[in-house]
């Protein structure tokens, strides 16, 4: 039986540790301007693969930018960004393997339309509409695919985290080349659901990437409240986990570390923590304004690092791009997501009766006989509750 | 709505004596051995076996990948049921006391039970099954001795079931671990040894959602669930010895409930009478009345009778006085009778 701690070398006089002594770097490979860092080593990535990554970087800020759009134009309720965060979403998901399982928080858009998420698909989600996977139970941006093995997301926060561990760990008995991506912000880091998950993690060696997009903001709480310490990755430590830090407007950086935390998670069975620094450019959702909380100036520093930007210089440099590709690109990108957006609102609504599946597997008795109660109830006011 | 529960077998089948907790551990001995995807965690209850020996022996025969100690977090262990649920394993989580499921609370009522309807069925975690003692009875004062099951019931898409006897607990139990929707099985741990009786050796079910009549009558109807059956049982033959009839029920299934069974019991006695550990407001026989008054109303001879715990914390010094006992529902099945 291994005691709590290892041994540690003794001391003689009380001596506190503040953390100070352990800095944990951040991994970055590329500069802003799309060249590569003096002795960094650029990660195996071909030419097919870095475009796929850009146009899923780029295709996200068109659809953000046309979504929140749409929420100021009264057509959908309520939207979220994933605008400055591209690279951090992009490098991870574009390192692991179809089968592996997606626990994402809300704000990963992106790995959706990297495993192939349709353009009507996102449409049909947001207007909450009778093709939504979720037969229109959720607030726009809940998006979910079994298909696509990313799971459909939940609004209370952290609680995917426990769910990644016990997830992945359901794969490792199961023998298979197969681990589970959990994504979270560093707000959520706060709750318990973090600690518990991350502990249970690394003490049943389940094989799941934790990765913690560090953005600066909690809805208007900046990290200096959210966090006294040197934001996740020590926390990562002191459960036993392999940890990493990156800087997640990087996408070599981070795609670099996600194939390593991909390989010590299937072939090591132990999780991994990769935290990504970067910046929510956009408001917390639609029903925020971030003006009330930081300045233009904070702001314009990290458009000036914006990733998609970044990843274009280097494309560009390695001659694998050019503008006009990139102009054709969101242009085609801008008419293919307003055709779906209008088709997705003219859809009809889920049937009434969705209402009440899916509660269990069969619907209840006493379910049925409140759901018979309401249609008579419609069917004599129909004006009040038609659609 | 009530059926026989005996296993349908020609030969009488074989059977042994056991206490409830050998009952349950007898259940999910035959869950592991028949599904490979059963897999039980939470605290202690690996080598050890928790600390009431419910899944004892377990770990032995079935190795530690399928029966472990978690760390100590009950939101942790809810949570990481649920994702093993999600992957398609059968998980059967312990919360070593009811008192300390509440940490769990959020991934339960937020995350168990609206993981289907919240996908549209693209995912479910009806897999999961959380097992957990409740109730009175060990002098376990405030924080050992909760009836918390009302704010379980008061969730849709969770299945709450809670067994009164050895018999119930393993055939409950293993219709709980292979239902397709999460289920929270409340375990009555003040009755774990004392309730010994005769349990098939073999595999069988009790369906959830039935109620069992477990004595006929014609005066009123007594309703309750767990141990406290054996109050209600009690304060039953009491009555009986003052000529008055009792009809007992036991629910056995809190959500979804048999209420045509009671219903049916109710129009034939004109009383009904409900019984729990947990205090009264908000507690689950509220429901209970409120829609038997709904069903019943013109058969209804006396006002529905609530006998339960008081509205204050479970005390520790005076738990054979908040504690609803046979005598309190005896008094209460009189006085319903003659009202």
């Amino acid at each position: 039986m291994k005691s709590a701690a290892k041994i540690s070398p003794a001391k003689r006089a009380p001596d506190f540790q503040d953390g100070s002594a352990l800095r944990i770097p951040s991994l970055q490979i590329l500069n802003q301007d799309g060249s590569v860092i003096a002795g960094a080593t650029v990660p195996d990535l071909s030419r097919d693969q870095a475009i796929k990554i850009y146009s899923d970087m780029l295709y996200t800020r068109m659809l953000d930018e046309r979504m929140q759009g749409a929420q100021r134009q009264g057509r959908l309720s309520f939207y979220l960004t994933c605008t400055g965060e591209e690279a951090a979403v992009a490098g991870t998901i574009a390192a692991f393997q179809a089968q592996d399982m997606v626990m994402a928080q809300y704000r990963e858009q992106l790995a959706l339309r990297y495993r192939g998420f349709t353009t009507a698909q996102f449409m049909n989600q947001l207007f909450s509409n009778v093709e939504d996977l979720g037969k229109g139970r959720m607030m726009p941006v809940h998006y979910g695919s079994r298909e696509l093995n990313i799971m459909t997301i939940s609004s209370p926060l952290a609680t995917q985290i426990p769910q990644a561990a016990g997830y992945a760990y359901g794969q490792k008995l199961k023998g298979k080349d197969a681990c589970t991506l959990c994504y979270f912000g560093e707000g959520a880091a706060s709750e318990g659901d973090f600690h518990a998950g991350l502990n249970m993690a690394a003490v049943l060696n389940s094989p799941v990437v934790f990765v913690v997009r560090n953005n600066g903001y909690a809805i208007s709480t900046p990290c200096s409240e959210q966090f006294a310490g040197d934001g996740i990755a020590p926390r990562g430590l002191g459960y036993g986990i392999k940890t990493i830090r990156v800087d997640g407007n990087d996408i070599l950086a981070v795609y670099a570390a996600s194939v390593e935390a991909r390989r010590i998670a299937t072939q090591e069975q132990r999780p991994v923590l990769i935290e990504t620094m970067t910046y929510r450019l956009g408001a917390h959702s639609t029903s925020d304004d971030p003006s009330g909380y930081r300045s233009k100036q904070e702001e314009q520093t990290w458009r000036d690092k914006d990733p998609i930007q970044r990843m274009k210089s280097w494309l560009i440099a390695q001659r694998w791009w050019n503008e006009a590709l990139d102009s054709d690109l969101q242009k085609s990108y801008r008419t293919e997501i307003l055709a779906e957006l209008k088709l997705a609102e003219q859809r009809d609504k889920p049937p009434l009766r969705d209402m009440i599946t899916d509660v269990y597997k069969t619907v209840p008795s006493h379910l049925l006989e409140q759901f018979e109660q309401l249609e008579a109830h419609i069917a004599k006011y129909p004006d009040r509750y038609s659609a | 709505m009530t059926k026989a529960t005996v296993p349908e077998i020609g030969n009488p089948p074989k059977s042994s004596k056991m206490n409830l907790l050998q009952a349950v551990n007898n259940g999910l001995d035959i869950a592991m051995a028949t599904d490979q995807r059963v897999i039980c965690l939470g605290e202690d209850i690996g080598q050890f076996g928790g600390v009431f020996r419910a899944t004892s022996n377990l770990q032995k025969k079935y190795g530690r990948e399928r029966c472990f100690n978690t760390p100590l977090t009950e939101q942790g262990i809810a949570g990481f049921a649920i994702g093993l649920a999600a992957q398609g394993s059968v998980p059967v989580a312990e919360i070593q006391f009811a008192d300390y499921i509440f940490p769990a609370f959020d991934q339960i009522v937020n995350e168990a039970a609206k993981f289907r309807y919240r996908s549209g069925d693209e995912f479910n975690c009806g897999g999961l099954t959380i097992r957990t003692p409740y109730g009175g009875g060990i002098d376990g004062g405030l924080y050992h001795s909760q009836s918390p099951e009302a704010y379980f019931c008061h969730t849709p898409g969770l299945k709450v079931v809670i067994p009164s006897n050895a018999y119930q607990a393993k055939g409950l139990l293993l219709s709980a671990i292979r239902d397709p929707d999460p289920v929270i099985f409340f375990e009555p741990k003040a009755i774990y040894r004392a309730s010994v009786g005769q349990v098939p050796e073999g595999d069988y079910e009790i369906p959830l959602g039935v109620a069992e009549v477990v004595q006929q009558g014609t005066d009123i109807t007594l309703l309750g669930w767990g141990a406290q059956m054996v109050q209600i049982i009690k304060a039953a033959e009491l009555a009986a010895a003052e000529g008055i009839s009792c009809e007992v029920i036991d629910l056995r299934s809190l959500l979804p409930w048999d209420r045509d069974c009671v219903a049916q019991s109710v129009t034939k006695t004109g009383r009904l009478l409900i019984s729990h550990e947990a205090p009264r407001t908000g507690g689950y026989a509220g429901e209970i009345s409120a829609s038997i008054q709904e069903h019943c109303f013109l058969s209804l001879e006396a006002p529905i009778n609530r006998v339960t715990g008081l509205d204050t914390p479970f005390p520790l010094i005076q738990e054979k006085h908040y504690l609803p006992d046979h005598l309190k529902i005896f008094e209460a099945i009189v006085a319903t009778c003659n009202y």
